[in-house]
């Protein structure tokens, strides 16, 4: 579609892969009301591609039982207003938000109503991270991409896994994982991913003033960012959660063969199964179980 | 005009086209891909209007991938080693100054070395390496065992010159006495990169390979000449892997495939739960001096939750009380080894031939379409948990980096399956 010369194409080129969280969960708990919270959001994306003609957003909606692309600005036909009434971008990504919510709704129906709060934020991270593959396969004259999380449910312990795969994928591909997180708690995923990808993790102190946040912090491109004093982490939480328990812990026992973590002693690894040790490898298993007890 | 969109991975058909070209002899200058790809007329086929034209061998490249891809996951039930230390032994003897690679053996097998390092580091994040060097028949330990990979690269890239035979022995017996020390649940592994065509030892190498036996040292070796027996029968006896480079492409390809965990075997490495500390990141301000450096340091690091000992660098073990010290993400690093997602299944043609039946239009991936030119259905492939399609790049960008199923992910009701702390 967009035929552009080589030279065009500066360092300055963004592609912003937004991943927005639609869960209703959360939306009906906030202090900021969804609406509030979009009109944020449409106009940060229109600023994002008035700062560059090439720039490219493209949003993928993160719900409680599924994720799906909800807009691509490549794909847009024409940027212009239609006879006076809101513009293609907004008209069109409210549009397929609204059959996506309710597509959402309708899966949780037959899917066991558990209180769960949190949204599938590994989905449309993996779905990103496709997304940006096909960008780099397409040639050596492609935009920046990055990702902008647009969080506000808390963290589902369930896709730890998935998420860290998903961040260290983004991590091989030189792709930053910046984060905005709405939710009253920090969040220790997007601390975590954005962290190591070398991204920003931002919690807004005013959630009114959220556009002002994301146009000052989130609208700059990677290239400007080197002479940028964004905000720096205050402190990531690294501890990691056993597997028996889901407890913190800061100190615990890994298991050589599969690593899965464990806060005390066991005969047994619960994930893959191996025996650990013999008669006295079981001695002193025993004598670190009193010294725990002790504790 | 179609700069982004319609690229293939085949290279366009414009045969005049200069990218294109530059693209496919993967960045090589012309007189540097005579040598990469010597029958280039091979690969090329005559089209309907009498063109010339690459043949379209994606199809083809993705069948042999995904039979790789299928023997590689029915053996990933095995436990695996996932603490491994391994050496990696170089031949600097006279051998390795031979220019049939180019520029020389030896700067190949340092090139490549340095890229298997740090790949190595990247799916072992709690393994360690150390690195020997055989020349004038005498063996160094050019780097102990550690887990920094820019350490190993830089030490090697700065002792790169060759002399005199070398000796198999002389390395073995070397690699032997750092190797019985470690503790007994990490796997013991030696990777040999052998220019020369003889060994050059002071006693009798067949002791050697059986205290190497005994001390259940796996020894695999890579050769750069041609078969020699010895190092066959040391890798048949210690359970290692034993093989001979082509060219430099194909070296690459062998070193690689040391990279992923090797599957445990029981009387290898005995399993056991090791105690680990969690350390937190300390706060930006806090001045502190570090037990690793013995400096003062403003902010940065980590404090053992034992000792209270400030360290700068993860993963590493507490000076003071000798902590195992780690963060979570290391270990989330080595968890797709343990919870690897399915191989998806083609789509039959059958299937993608019937009009009936309502396909997806789009990779659920990437969006890429999977319709071709006459819009008729491409080639697929589809998970097996979530019925979802996706294109065969997104296939293989998946299983080797990703290790996430998209669809399985965005979908709360299939969450159950996936095998998550149990």
């Amino acid at each position: 579609m967009n035929s552009v010369a080589p030279k065009l194409y500066a360092d300055d080129v963004s592609l912003v892969m937004v991943v927005l969280d639609t869960n209703p969960f959360f939306w009906t708990t906030s202090s900021l009301p969804f609406s509030k919270f979009l009109s944020h959001v449409l106009s940060f994306l229109n600023s994002i591609m008035l700062l560059n003609q090439f720039n490219q957003v493209v949003v993928i909606a993160t719900g409680y039982n599924s994720c799906d692309y909800i807009y691509d600005s490549s794909l847009a036909t024409d940027h212009g207003s239609e006879n006076g009434k809101m513009p293609a971008l907004c008209s069109n990504l409210l549009q397929k938000l609204e059959e996506f919510v309710i597509r959402d709704q309708q899966l949780r129906k037959d899917g066991s109503g558990e209180g769960l709060p949190s949204s599938l934020v590994s989905g449309s991270l993996s779905m990103a991270l496709c997304y940006i593959q096909k960008v780099f396969r397409s040639g050596p004259l492609h935009p920046q991409p990055r990702i902008l999380c647009l969080q506000g449910s808390p963290d589902g312990p369930e896709q730890y896994v998935a998420i860290m795969n998903a961040i260290f994928s983004a991590q091989r591909l030189m792709v930053p994982i910046d984060s905005c997180y709405i939710g009253s708690n920090n969040s220790a995923f997007l601390q975590q991913a954005s962290y190591i990808t070398g991204g920003v993790y931002l919690k807004p102190q005013q959630l009114d003033g959220l556009f002002q946040y994301l146009s000052t912090v989130f609208a700059t491109d990677l290239h400007s960012r080197r002479f940028l004093q964004l905000p720096k982490s205050v402190g990531v939480d690294f501890r990691a959660s056993c597997f028996c328990h889901k407890k913190t812990i800061d100190m615990g026992y890994v298991c050589s063969v599969c690593l899965s973590i464990f806060c005390k002693h066991h005969k047994k690894c619960s994930t893959c199964g191996s025996v650990f040790g013999q008669a006295q490898a079981d001695a002193s298993g025993s004598s670190r179980k009193r010294k725990i007890s002790e504790t | 005009m179609n700069n982004g969109e319609e690229r293939r991975l085949n290279g366009g058909a414009e045969e005049d086209d200069d990218d294109e070209d530059e693209e496919n002899g993967g960045g090589l200058e012309a007189w540097e891909r005579a040598y990469a790809d010597e029958r280039s007329w091979e690969s090329l086929q005559e089209d309907e209007s009498g063109l010339l034209r690459p043949i379209d061998n994606t199809a083809l490249q993705h069948a042999q991938y995904r039979r790789r891809l299928r023997t590689a996951t029915t053996t990933a039930r095995i436990q695996k080693g996932l603490i491994r230390y391994l050496f990696i032994v170089i031949d600097l003897s006279r051998g390795a100054a031979e220019m049939d690679f180019r520029p020389s053996r030896m700067a190949v097998v340092a090139k490549q070395v340095g890229a298997f390092i740090r790949e190595f580091f990247d799916q072992n994040p709690l393994s360690q390496v150390g690195l020997v060097t055989i020349k004038d028949g005498v063996s160094h330990c050019l780097t102990d065992l550690g887990g920094s990979p820019e350490s190993h690269v830089k030490a090697l890239m700065g002792k790169l010159e060759c002399s005199g035979d070398s000796s198999l022995q002389n390395a073995l017996d070397l690699v032997h006495g750092y190797l019985n020390q470690i503790p007994s649940y990490g796997v013991r592994e030696v990777l040999i990169l052998y220019s020369s065509l003889s060994t050059c030892d002071p006693g009798d190498i067949m002791e050697t390979i059986q205290q190497c036996k005994k001390s259940k040292i796996r020894c695999s070796v890579i050769g750069l000449t041609a078969e020699i027996f010895i190092c066959k029968h040391l890798c048949q006896e210690t359970g290692g892997s034993y093989s001979v480079a082509l060219d430099e492409s194909h070296l690459k390809e062998l070193i690689l495939e040391h990279a992923p965990p090797p599957p445990a075997i029981a009387e290898f490495a005995i399993a056991n739960l090791i105690k680990m500390g969690f350390p937190q990141r300390a706060a930006e301000g806090s001045v502190a001096i570090c037990s690793c450096h013995k400096e003062a340091k403003v902010g940065g690091g980590y404090t053992c939750p034992r000792c209270k000992a400030r360290v700068c660098e993860l993963p590493t073990e507490c000076r003071i009380c000798g902590l195992t010290l780690i963060s979570s993400p290391h270990l989330a690093r080595s968890y797709h080894h343990l919870f690897p997602i399915v191989p998806f299944d083609e789509v039959s043609l059958s299937l993608l031939n019937d009009p009936h039946v309502k396909l997806p239009k789009a990779c659920f991936g990437c969006q890429q379409s999977l319709l071709n030119a006459g819009n008729k259905p491409n080639l697929r492939v589809a998970c097996s948990n979530c019925k979802q399609h996706f294109c065969l790049d997104c296939d293989i960008y998946i299983h080797e980096s990703l290790h996430n199923c998209p669809g399985c992910e965005s979908a709360r009701h299939s969450k159950q399956e996936t095998p998550t702390e149990g």
